[in-house]
């Protein structure tokens, strides 16, 4: 589903990414780790066609990038730590903005099912300025699934939200997966996503230092297996 | 992929197949969206309406101004207006795309990028419009100068077509930058020179009775800028978005 091939991104002299390599098969749910610069966000935005990698091969969904970015987005769902919705629009509103934006058809009918999905069809008609961040954060997965993606790319979906809010965003992240969906998300808090990825992948210095799956990593547990990739 | 998508609560949505009717329809959406945010805030129309008309307020007792000198001072009074009051417009307009990350979330949508920007353009320019709708009647009361001119009207349609189409592309490359609020005007004055000092002619040439063939150099100059940029932004900016 995700095919990456020595992805090298440089900001001026600054190199993010170092020949990176990358692979998720379709349905796996992969948490990427790392810590803070390491360049998970980078490597999301560049997975999304929001930035041109310097060099390297990438093919989301079957599609190339950069040159089929098009066809890329319309196979792709992103959830970031910013809710990308409008303030000044109610909930139902900017679903249905989105739902235009991604040409979706029986539009009316989709908003409902994904309002349901995410729990807020009775906050349809509020505005998202008045929305706590876990309800934008959830109203956030539902634009992103809103097309029916096949990948969704979560950058620390978790960010700012309380132990609750988590929780249900959880729950919701579970539940998109359940309908098998390829699922890369990154984070840098490892008892977050213990238990809802199924691979493990760690990004250090701009490259790919440890992968594993959650079996492999139950066995001496998910902050060792961080800690020795890391240290490589 | 799919385990089995009849027992999916979120059946597989299919898209418009008609790339043509999706980008305009993209537009559409676009305008629809900047509209309706604005029905509901009044953020961006309340500070440019403001600033106009603190604008022509200041002129009229700063200058203090004759009846001939008054006709002869008034567009350029009126271009340096609407110029100040477009660039609060077109800043407010990216910020608030900026806000929330929604800019990133337009460059997303499956849609030539142009479709953005020519949905961000027809925004800004029915901002600048009503601005404008609004600023013409006050100034015609405060400087009691006749501004009902077709010609004028003509001429006040095609500069804030020609200004819109540079704003609208330099503020999304200024959006992009911290110093935002500061890098718009410093990067649009000096490209849309052309267009004020044509507007500034054409609309003295109307008010001043000039004759049409006069002034046709000047709207001439005023429609080929709109075009002509119109025209890059449609090509580059899908470079000018991207990181």
């Amino acid at each position: 589903m995700i095919v990456v091939k020595k992805l090298v991104k440089r900001f001026g002299l600054k190199t993010v990414l170092r020949g990176l390599n990358f692979e998720v098969q379709d349905g796996e749910f992969v948490a990427l780790l790392g810590p803070n610069g390491s360049g998970k966000t980078t490597f999301l935005r560049i997975l999304s066609s929001l930035a041109r990698p310097t060099s390297g091969e990438i093919s989301v969904a079957g599609f190339q990038l950069p040159d089929q970015a098009s066809a890329v987005r319309r196979n792709l769902g992103v959830v970031s730590h910013l809710p990308l919705l409008y303030g000044d629009l109610t909930a139902e509103e900017n679903l249905h903005f989105y739902g235009k934006m991604y040409a979706v058809s029986n539009l009316n009918q989709r908003i409902d099912q994904v309002l349901e999905l995410v729990g807020m069809l009775t906050h349809r008609r509020e505005l998202i300025r008045t929305f706590s961040r876990g309800m934008q954060q959830r109203l956030a997965i539902g634009r992103a699934t809103l097309h029916d993606p096949q990948v969704l790319l979560l950058d620390e979906p978790h960010t700012g939200l309380d132990q609750d809010a988590c929780g249900m965003l959880d729950h919701l992240l579970r539940e998109v997966s359940g309908q098998g969906r390829t699922i890369v998300l990154t984070s840098h808090d490892l008892s977050r996503v213990e238990d809802l990825a199924t691979r493990f992948d760690v990004l250090s210095q701009g490259v790919i230092t440890a992968s594993a799956g959650r079996i492999d990593v139950r066995r001496n547990g998910l902050a060792e297996f961080y800690r020795l990739a890391l240290a490589n | 992929m799919r385990p089995d998508s009849t027992s999916s609560p979120l059946p597989a949505q299919k898209s418009s197949s008609r790339p043509n009717a999706s980008y305009i329809k993209s537009i559409g959406a676009i305008l629809w969206k900047d509209l309706a945010a604005e029905v509901r805030s009044r953020e961006l129309l309340t500070a440019m309406l403001v600033f106009a008309l603190l604008v022509i307020l200041i002129f009229n007792f700063a200058l203090d101004l004759d009846a001939a000198t008054r006709r002869v001072a008034t567009p350029g009074i009126l271009w340096a207006t609407f110029a100040f009051a477009g660039t609060l417009g077109l800043n407010r307009s990216m910020a608030l795309e900026k806000d929330r990350g929604c800019f990133d979330g337009l460059l997303l949508a499956p849609v030539d990028r142009s479709a953005i920007y020519f949905g961000k353009l027809i925004s800004n320019l029915v901002f600048m419009l009503i601005v404008e709708a609004v600023v013409l009647p006050v100034y015609s009361v405060l400087y009691n100068t006749n501004l009902f001119n077709p010609g004028l009207v003509c001429v006040i349609l095609l500069g804030s077509l020609g200004y819109v189409a540079v704003g609208t592309l330099l503020s999304s490359m200024a959006v992009q930058t911290r110093t935002r609020d500061v890098l718009l005007p410093i990067l649009l004055f000096p490209v849309i020179i052309p267009i004020l000092i044509a507007a500034v002619k054409a609309s003295s040439g109307f008010l001043q009775g000039v004759a049409l063939a006069d002034n046709m150099p000047y709207i001439n100059l005023l429609l080929v800028y709109a075009v002509i940029f119109t025209a890059v932004a449609f090509m580059v900016f899908d470079y000018v978005v991207e990181e």
